[in-house]
């Protein structure tokens, strides 16, 4: 059986109940029920989490790397903070995405643009004590391939702004 | 009286209404961190080659942007054949995430002091930002620069993917004195009618 891995991220900050819950062995059960077969956690400035010894499942993790593009790549789900940077990364990496919003994050926008992409069928969201419940819940291969947006409409905007093009009349 | 003169002196945006500007325009983007940073990198990745130098303002600690703007203007370089004239300048950071209000104010009145030299320098026509909070110090001294005539600095700034309902409070303090705001959620533009929306940017 080829490995089936499961990449969790909490960006450039910390986000430890995510990481303790996710590595807890309740949730690594659960993981390892649905077919998963190796757990990867990028931790960030958070605490080092203790990890489970569960059987035939690997679980490792690291605080920051100047890229997770290969984490991403090589997973087949990902579990994410709620930060835009993250969810924009596997979204583009058209990877199934499960974000899991931190409610303590000062003004509490985070969840917004989680919410937004759920609507539209990109990756589902939840809280931290939902995740067991989440996990087991839905079906990742329901969800819609994610269409990215579109830096060009700016460059043009910026150019006819500057005047490096006329605007259309 | 001198201050008023050189106002209204630069009024008139561009004199040849009709004619396409030819001379590059340079460029100051403030790259936020994270999110912010991953965003500011794809607007500048899609610019054609009309904007130089182009400056990158990082803070300090933010390693990890440094290395990201160096891989972006590398694949420029290589991809688009844009001459690789960019520059990379530090700045303190104005708050972390879970800074409180008062260390926030301080180092933001460092940042300010900081950035006067920079802009003076740098010159820029556009300061492009994205926030978070790093971006205020610049875009305030951009704003001054204009301000006395200096040189005619442009505001542009794309409020974060990640707001969705309400602009951030750096979007808010910007309302009034960016250029241009732009949002990526239709639901924006309709609570804040100075936004301007063009769909999903980044």
């Amino acid at each position: 059986m080829s490995d089936k891995k499961v990449f969790v991220t909490v960006g450039t900050t910390q986000f430890d109940e995510l990481i303790h819950h996710v590595s807890s062995s309740q949730t690594v059960e659960v993981l390892k029920k649905l077919g998963y077969t190796e757990l990867m956690l990028q931790i960030g400035n958070g605490t080092e989490p203790d990890i489970p010894d569960v059987k035939n499942f690997d679980i490792e993790y690291y605080q920051f790397k100047n890229s997770l593009e290969e984490d991403i790549q090589t997973a087949s789900l990902v579990i994410s903070h709620a930060g835009s940077g993250s969810i924009m990364d596997v979204l583009g990496a058209k990877k199934p995405l499960l974000v899991v919003i931190n409610e303590k994050l000062m003004d509490n926008h985070q969840y917004e643009v989680a919410e937004k992409f759920a609507d539209v069928g990109y990756l589902y969201y939840c809280t931290t004590s939902k995740l067991v419940e989440t996990l087991e819940s839905v079906n990742f291969t329901d969800l819609k391939p994610y269409v990215p947006g579109d830096p060009y409409k700016f460059a043009s905007v910026l150019d006819n702004i500057m005047g490096f093009s006329l605007p259309k009349s | 009286m001198y201050l008023v003169y050189r106002r209204y002196r630069q009024c008139p945006e561009r004199s040849k209404l009709n004619e396409v500007r030819t001379e590059p325009a340079s460029i100051v983007a403030v790259v936020g961190s994270g999110g912010h940073t991953r965003e500011m990198l794809r607007l500048m990745s899609a610019l054609s080659g009309n904007y130089s130098p182009r400056h990158y303002v990082v803070a300090y600690t933010d390693s990890i942007s440094e290395n990201k703007v160096h891989s972006l203007e590398d694949n420029l370089r290589k991809k688009k054949n844009l001459k690789n004239e960019y520059l990379i300048h530090k700045i303190p950071r104005c708050r972390e995430v879970n800074q409180s209000w008062f260390t926030s104010f301080v180092c933001t009145v460092y940042s300010v002091l900081y950035c006067i030299p920079l802009m003076f320098i740098c010159r820029p026509e556009i300061v492009l930002c994205n926030g978070p909070g790093t971006c205020i110090p610049v875009c305030l001294i951009g704003w001054l620069l204009k301000f006395i005539g200096f040189v005619k600095t442009r505001i542009i700034y794309v409020e974060s993917i990640c707001r969705v309902e309400r602009l951030s409070m750096t979007g808010k303090l910007l309302y009034n004195f960016a250029d241009n705001i732009i949002v990526q959620w239709p639901e924006l533009q309709v609570k804040y009618p100075k936004c301007e929306y063009y769909g999903r940017l980044v």
